[in-house]
């Protein structure tokens, strides 16, 4: 029995049922990460040994199976980990050892979860391949020649390679739901403020938001359950009332409202992706939720708005990164001012640059309305066109990405053209709310193709009981697997 | 449009980021070209649109002013490039 194969809610019961340790669990897939890891390049850092003591000691408490107890599972390399480093997959923070835990780790810790290792990314979490890295190029299980999605690449890949139960990443612009559906896998965005972002190294604080990767829609649920919660040391942390995701997945959708809208449909969505959106409705009709029609009318001002935000805000938060405090020094310099340039200069990488100039070029003096007013006043609208469409239906259903995964190197060249694969992602960043990319089937080469699920702030319930069902429907998991053997 | 070279160097001086002159004329194009993307902003009419503040009826947060944990001296300089007397050391800033 390969225990690496199976989901995260299986492997509870194996623990439950005494069928498998959790050391022998972790062992397995200890295993699994030294068999493919040369292919697919996702771990950054592999914490084995800390994992083993860890999972002996879950296995003596006795727990093993209870929430998280005893699951090994991996952290996109932008949560702090006391006492193992925190790269962000930036040279400028090749060095740097995290002073303290994050919430989320704290909290995964507590419940007895294993951690694995820390996962590669795009260089502070900005791009969409996971290809900004300073370190590696992480590969897509499905095919090695293309990339995996970013800025949580790697954490997309652990989980679709069996090289963790589970994985968290963080979302600023589809940084979970993007990669998710290039590599076949249920990513998770929750309502901003749902999960702490305490010790998440920060890249546009008012978008970022941490979330699951899962082998399938009820581990998404179990994740969600162990990480979202109140965090007085996150003040946007949202003190709402303890949800159990888990309770009633299997509702249904009977009378529900799935909203379609045409501005995600037409050029430019690869035509199997098209044809997996309308196997879906029918799915949905077929369970018996009524489609309604929706207008979306801002997708292209979303995203522009997004890179202005988001670059704005990257610019203020990135600009701690200066040679003083921790992260690396330039080693020749001559006074402090060059110092801050030749460290940042030589720290960061071309992408980080580039987001660090347009959000500082938003921001300066002569251009701060033209630019960033304007792109907030967008943001007003988009909330209050999303508000208008939580009226008419219960959650909207959208293809996670416009075309499947496409091949390593092929829009490296053009930032604006790797910027468009977040197109459908971006608006839900933009207003807060949260949504679910879970898989939709396979392309004619074979490649996963993702769809989406978006609710109104604090629907997750509501959004997972119908992702439930087209997962049912799809039945994905079932027809498909990556072939890496 | 294309951002000129001296704008790119402008900023680039805000950012404290320095560029070759291949790099600053690449970055005043490959901006420019995200700059006439964002002008699809200009296709919608905010007159009168209130700036986002809060996406979500967020409060502002108070708490007692108690003194809690922190990271020790020691903890807090474990990370810095250089140090010297429990203090990050920086190049001389007074001549």
């Amino acid at each position: 029995m390969d225990y690496t194969k199976l989901t995260l809610h299986e492997t509870k019961q194996a623990l439950k049922n005494g069928e498998v340790t959790s050391e022998a669990l972790t062992q397995a897939y200890i295993d699994r990460i030294g068999a493919v890891e040369p292919k697919l390049d996702a771990y950054l850092a592999t914490t084995f040994d800390s994992a083993l003591e860890h999972a002996k000691a879950v296995d003596k408490a006795g727990n093993a199976g209870d929430g998280l107890a005893g699951i090994p599972y991996a952290l996109k390399d932008n949560m702090c980990t006391k006492g193992m480093t925190t790269t962000c997959a930036s040279k400028i923070l090749s060095n740097f050892v995290s002073p303290y835990d994050s919430t989320v780790y704290a909290g995964l810790k507590d419940a007895g979860a294993v951690l694995l290792g820390k996962v590669n990314m795009d260089e502070f979490a900005m791009g969409s391949s996971t290809e900004n890295s300073a370190f590696k190029t992480t590969k897509n299980p499905w095919d090695t020649t293309k990339v995996p999605g970013g800025s949580s690449g790697g954490s997309a890949v652990s989980v679709a390679a069996d090289m963790a139960a589970f994985s968290l990443g963080s979302d600023t612009g589809g940084s979970i739901r993007q990669p998710a559906a290039l590599c076949g896998v249920v990513g998770m965005k929750p309502t901003y403020g749902l999960v702490s972002r305490y010790g998440l190294v920060a890249f546009a604080s008012s978008l970022d938001q941490i979330g699951p990767f899962t082998k399938d829609v009820e581990d998404c649920a179990i994740v969600l359950n162990a990480i979202a919660g109140y965090d007085h040391r996150d003040s946007t942390s949202l003190n709402v009332p303890k949800v159990d995701y888990t309770q009633d997945l299997t509702e249904g959708v009977k009378g529900k409202k799935i909203g379609v809208s045409k501005s995600f449909a037409g050029e430019g969505v690869q035509p199997e992706v098209q044809k997996a959106m309308d196997e879906a409705v029918a799915a949905y009709k077929d369970a018996g939720a009524e489609i309604v029609e929706v207008d979306f009318n801002y997708l292209d001002q979303a995203l522009a708005a997004y890179y202005i935000i988001a670059c704005a805000e990257a610019s203020s938060n990135l600009a701690r990164y200066d040679g003083v405090r921790y992260g690396v020094r330039a080693k020749e310099y001559s006074g402090l001012i060059d110092m801050y340039r030749k460290s940042r200069s030589q720290g960061f990488g071309a992408e980080v640059k580039r987001r660090i100039m347009l959000g500082t070029y938003a921001l300066s003096s002569g251009y701060y309305d033209a630019y960033y007013k304007k792109a907030m006043q967008m943001r007003t609208l988009i909330v209050e066109d999303f508000n208008r469409i939580f009226k008419s239906c219960d959650v909207m259903l959208t293809p996670t990405t416009a075309t499947t995964a496409f091949g390593i190197g092929e829009k490296t060249a053009d930032p604006l053209e790797m910027y468009m694969s977040d197109l459908f992602t971006v608006p839900v960043n933009i207003s807060g709310m949260p949504a679910i990319s879970l898989p939709g089937g396979l392309d004619h080469e074979g490649m996963p193709i993702g769809l989406q699920l978006i609710g109104p702030a604090l629907s997750e319930d509501r959004m997972l009981k119908a992702a439930y069902v087209l997962e049912n429907a799809v039945s994905f998991r079932a027809s498909a697997k990556p072939a890496l053997d | 449009m294309k951002i000129s070279n001296e704008e790119v160097t402008y900023v680039a001086d805000l950012s404290r980021l320095e560029f070759s002159e291949a790099e600053t004329a690449r970055m005043g194009e490959e901006l420019g070209a995200v700059l006439d993307y964002v002008a699809t902003l200009n296709a919608v009419d905010t007159t009168g649109v209130k700036a986002t503040e809060h996406i979500l009826n967020v409060q502002n947060v108070f708490r007692e002013d108690e003194v809690g944990q922190s990271l020790s001296n020691e903890e807090a300089l474990a990370n810095a490039p250089e140090a010297e007397s429990g203090c990050f050391k920086v190049p001389r800033v007074i001549e």
